[in-house]
C-alpha cells in the first residue's frame, strides 16, 4: 500500500481498485457535515484552484437524490462531477455515486464517514473505482488539473485563505442556475 | 510508460513481506541473512521476494559475491509518492478552504447559540 499525506490529509490506496482519504477538522461533527453537504457552503470550499468559480453546485441530499458540481477555471474551461446518493445517515455517513463527466463511463463508489471525538472531526472518504486503470487515472487528475500549481503556489493559496475573501459572490450565483 | 513503471512497483509494494523489506532498507544496507532474521521465512523465500524488489528497480545488491548487500533504490519510490502527493496537494488544498469555513460556522454557532 502506498500512501502519502499533505498538510493533514493523508491518501492511501488500500487496493488497486480504491482510494482512502482521511483528515481531521478540528470542528464538531454537525458542521463539519453541513459545511459538505449544504450548497451554499461547498460553493466556499469545492472550487480549490486560483481564479476557478463553482457556477454549478446542486445538492438533492436524499436517497436516490442527484448532485452536480462544476467548476470553472481561469481560463474559462470546465468539468463537472455528478452523482447519485444511495445511503444517508445524517450527520455520519454518505454512500454515493461519482462520475467526473469528461469520463461518464467509469463511475466510482465513495463511502464518506465522519466520526466525532473530543470536539474534532475525523473524517474517511473510501472511494472504490470498478477498474484500477479509473482509479489510476482519478489520482492522475491531481497533476492534469494541478500541472500548473507548483508546491510552493500551494502554500501561498492556503495562507491567503486564512483571510477572509472579500464579497464572495455566492449567493448572486446561486441565483444563475 | 510512467503507468507500466507505476504498476512495477506497486505490485512489488502488494505484499506485506516485502514492504517490511523495504522498511528495513530504509535504515540501511543489508544482506539477505539479515534481511531473513526478523522473518519466520527461510533464506531462498526471502530472496525470491528481494528479485521481485530489485526487477521492480526498487532495490539494488552489490557485487560481493558473498553477501551481496540490498540498498534501497529511491526514484522509483518517489515517483508513486510524488503521483499521490500532486492529488493529495489538490485534494489539501480544497479542504483548508473548508478549515477556514469551518472557523466561520463555529463563530456564528456560538453567537447563535446551538438551539436555535
Amino acid at each position: 500500500m502506498a500512501g502519502t499525506s499533505s498538510g493533514k490529509l493523508v491518501v492511501t490506496l488500500p487496493s488497486d481498485k480504491e482510494i482512502l482519504l482521511s483528515r481531521v477538522f478540528d470542528a464538531p461533527r454537525h458542521l463539519v457535515y453541513e459545511a459538505m453537504t449544504k450548497p451554499e457552503h461547498v460553493r466556499r470550499w469545492w472550487a480549490c484552484m486560483d481564479g476557478s468559480t463553482m457556477p454549478v453546485c446542486e445538492i438533492d441530499l436524499r436517497v436516490g437524490g442527484k448532485y452536480r458540481y462544476v467548476t470553472r477555471m481561469a481560463d474559462g474551461s470546465e468539468f463537472g462531477f455528478n452523482g447519485v446518493y444511495r445511503e444517508i445517515v445524517a450527520p455520519q455517513r454518505i454512500v454515493h455515486t461519482e462520475i467526473f463527466e469528461p469520463y461518464p463511463d467509469s463511475p466510482s463508489l465513495c463511502t464518506l464517514t465522519l466520526e466525532e471525538r473530543d470536539g474534532k472531526t475525523y473524517y474517511q472518504t473510501l472511494v472504490q473505482h470498478e477498474t484500477k486503470e479509473a482509479r489510476d487515472m482519478h489520482v492522475s487528475s491531481g497533476m492534469e488539473t494541478g500541472a500548473g500549481i507548483a508546491l510552493d503556489r500551494v502554500e501561498a493559496i492556503a495562507r491567503s485563505l486564512a483571510t477572509p475573501r472579500p464579497g464572495e459572490p455566492a449567493a448572486a450565483r446561486a441565483s444563475e442556475i | 510508460m510512467q503507468a507500466d513503471r507505476l504498476d512495477a512497483t506497486f505490485n512489488a509494494l502488494a505484499d506485506p513481506t516485502r514492504r517490511a523489506i523495504i522498511a528495513r532498507l530504509v535504515k540501511g544496507e543489508a544482506s539477505v541473512m539479515e534481511l531473513a532474521e526478523p522473518f519466520d521465512m527461510s533464506q531462498p523465500a526471502i530472496s525470491k521476494h528481494l528479485k521481485v524488489l530489485e526487477r521492480a528497480g526498487l532495490i539494488s545488491r552489490g557485487r560481493d559475491a558473498q553477501r551481496r548487500p540490498c540498498r534501497l533504490e529511491a526514484a522509483p519510490l518517489r515517483e508513486v509518492t510524488d503521483w499521490l502527493q500532486r492529488y493529495a496537494d489538490l485534494v489539501e488544498s480544497r479542504f483548508q478552504r473548508l478549515d477556514s469555513l469551518l472557523e466561520e460556522l463555529k463563530h456564528k454557532e456560538k453567537r447563535h447559540g446551538r438551539n436555535k
